[in-house]
């Protein structure tokens, strides 16, 4: 009874949070809603006996890829962001086809959904040896190659962060780039400050 | 005991929210993010369904995806801000420098 008053006070909050998020005007505001649903699907993860899971939505989502979005926010103009042209048309084609969507997995496929087999690993096989080494022992034999191979994507992802965000010394072929360059060194930031 | 189907019915509407901020939404980081809202909701249903079938893999699945969600919000919001560096704006509209 406690689980299903949880799950439900959870699913309101991952849901009101979610329409929240991608109607606010403000990208911030935007970004603390996220937040909040990162905190509650984590709540939701410890219903279903994933804990570690849980563990990392809160390190992994809430403290390092919100704070890329927070930093990425911070460094872009706000004040350009803010002063949005509406499209109504197009918005509400969007909606209409989200909400179809919706409609199509919600009352066709979810009703026609049949539950495989079973696997090896019950509540009480994972409790006897912990959930965090379950997992381990599952990733490091298993899905051993995917794992590597998610090592790869994290090093292409350093990469790439870092190619993209170097500064380079000569491009100036833009007008709006040109009048950078008459301040070498200064960042759009400091010039929005000023 | 809650049902399987609670699960992947607030997964279903996580995931629809998430394609209408897509759709409608003009900024690129708010469409990145919406792309955030889309992966947790595939998550969630993962891990839904790795508990209701007594396995792991669902959870190992969630986990890959995290780490390509980490790598995809670093990519993105790269290119984003190199963007913007170059137009002045994160707005999509503005970018149709390749339509013909």
């Amino acid at each position: 009874m406690f689980t299903q008053i949880f799950f439900i006070y959870c699913a309101l909050m991952i849901i009101a949070s979610s329409i929240l998020a991608i109607s606010f005007r403000n990208p911030i505001h935007c970004v603390l809603m996220v937040l909040v649903l990162f905190f509650h699907m984590a709540g939701l993860y410890l219903t279903l006996n994933a804990e570690f899971l849980a563990a990392v939505q809160i390190i992994v989502y809430a403290g390092a890829i919100l704070v890329l979005y927070l930093f990425v926010l911070f460094l872009v103009s706000l004040r350009d962001e803010i002063r949005l042209i509406p499209f109504i048309a197009n918005a509400w084609i969007g909606r209409a086809v989200s909400a179809g969507l919706a409609g199509v997995l919600l009352f066709a496929v979810l009703p026609s959904f049949t539950i495989g087999e079973k696997g090896r690993w019950t509540v009480e096989a994972v409790r006897e040896v912990t959930h965090t080494k379950a997992i381990g022992q599952e990733l490091y034999t298993t899905y051993l190659l995917p794992f590597e191979i998610a090592g790869l994507i994290l090093l292409v992802a350093l990469l790439g962060g870092l190619v993209l965000a170097r500064r380079e010394r000569g491009e100036s072929d833009d007008e709006e780039v040109s009048a950078d360059t008459t301040h070498p060194g200064s960042t759009p930031i400091q010039e929005e400050v000023s | 005991m809650i049902p399987l189907s609670w699960y992947i019915a607030l997964s279903i509407m996580l995931f629809c929210v998430g394609a209408c901020g897509f759709l409608t939404r003009r900024n690129v980081i708010i469409m990145l993010l919406s792309l955030e809202l889309m992966l947790n909701g595939v998550n969630l249903n993962l891990v839904a369904l790795s508990y209701y079938l007594d396995s792991v893999r669902g959870q190992l699945f969630t986990f890959f995806i995290i780490t390509v969600a980490a790598a995809e919000a670093a990519i993105g919001l790269g290119i984003a801000v190199t963007l913007y560096r170059s137009r002045r704006s994160v707005h999509v509209d503005t970018i149709n420098q390749l339509k013909g």
